[in-house]
């Protein structure tokens, strides 16, 4: 599949879209913890909307330690799912507005997660970015920072190891 | 441990919001141990090809289990919170099958509880996952201190 040289803005966000709605509809946890996606070029910022189901410890309150690893998990695995869908969109070997559940390439698995809790969870939206610090054929590490009202201020942080699908797994 | 505290224990453990919604169930408390229980349940699915549980999920129970084993230690009920928590996947959960935590601190200092757990389903020969941690001991305050 080849394109043309020059495509219109719209074609390229419409097909980039695609991708990243397919990676977080196919997961039904995602769905269960209404994660949203918010996209700039292929930088994902990944959104967990404050929900009463996500409070850990009522007296404080406080987000629920549990799923402040499984939102850095699932962020840490979005990412790296991302990057390698990326490669493969651009270079047009895969036409995102095609893919359903059924016909999506085969996700890494994790191996191992660590997570560092710095401060408790506010009962308020949480966002989380990671950056694939080496994605070789059979393995990957993932580093992952969280944060709530101040960027600068994480909430936590986490590193994850993932085992890559074979090529036409 | 007292039936008061077992009790005490239980109906905090319970009313957490995000252990109830993901069904856990309270299997054994005692001093330091704690064993926790989860359904499966299609809306925790992280592979929908496989129908596997998602990690995360996996990592909520462990994390509870672990948070009641520490605040069942000693003789009063004492606050917590994780420090940091490792999980290592061994296998995929088999789908449709309950997945049981079971959590021990193995060493309790003044302020910190190092905690480890296994996570298996109806195969307990083969653990899923296994958790190690530390986690804070918040002890109550002395009466007139």
């Amino acid at each position: 599949m080849s394109r043309p040289a020059r495509e219109p803005v719209q074609v390229v966000k419409q097909r980039r879209d695609a991708a990243l709605n397919a990676l977080v509809q196919a997961v039904p946890y995602m769905r269960f913890l209404d994660i949203h996606v918010d996209r700039r070029g292929d930088e994902l910022t990944v959104i967990l909307p404050f929900d009463d189901k996500l409070i850990g410890n009522p007296l404080l309150p406080a987000l629920h330690g549990g799923v402040t690893a499984a939102f850095l998990e699932m962020t840490a695995h979005l990412e790296l799912s991302w990057s390698t869908l990326w490669e493969r969109m651009e270079a047009g070997e895969l036409d995102p507005l095609s893919l359903t559940p059924d016909t999506m390439p085969r996700m890494p698995k994790t191996i191992d997660f660590t997570v560092d809790y710095l401060r408790s969870g506010l009962p308020r939206d949480a966002y989380a970015r990671a950056r694939v610090n080496r994605s070789g054929r059979r393995y990957a590490s993932v580093h992952v920072e969280a944060w709530q009202d101040n960027r600068a201020r994480l909430f936590a942080q986490a590193t994850g190891h993932f085992l890559m699908p074979y090529p036409h797994d | 441990m007292s039936t008061q505290k077992e009790q005490l224990a239980r109906q905090f453990i319970e009313a957490i919001p995000h252990s109830r919604a993901l069904s856990m169930r309270l299997e054994r408390i005692e001093d330091g141990v704690a064993e926790i229980s989860m359904p499966y349940d299609d809306r925790l699915v992280g592979d929908p090809v496989n129908r596997v549980i998602h990690g995360g999920a996996v990592s909520a129970l462990m994390d509870t289990c672990c948070g009641a084993a520490v605040m069942s230690h000693g003789d009063t009920l004492s606050a917590t919170a994780t420090i940091d928590l490792r999980i290592d996947y061994m296998r995929p959960a088999t789908p449709e099958q309950r997945i049981r935590a079971r959590a021990e601190c193995y060493h309790v200092t003044r302020n910190v509880a190092f905690v480890r757990a296994t996570a298996t389903d109806d195969d307990d020969a083969r653990p899923v996952a296994t958790a190690t941690g530390a986690f804070t001991v918040e002890r109550p305050k002395e009466q007139g201190a």
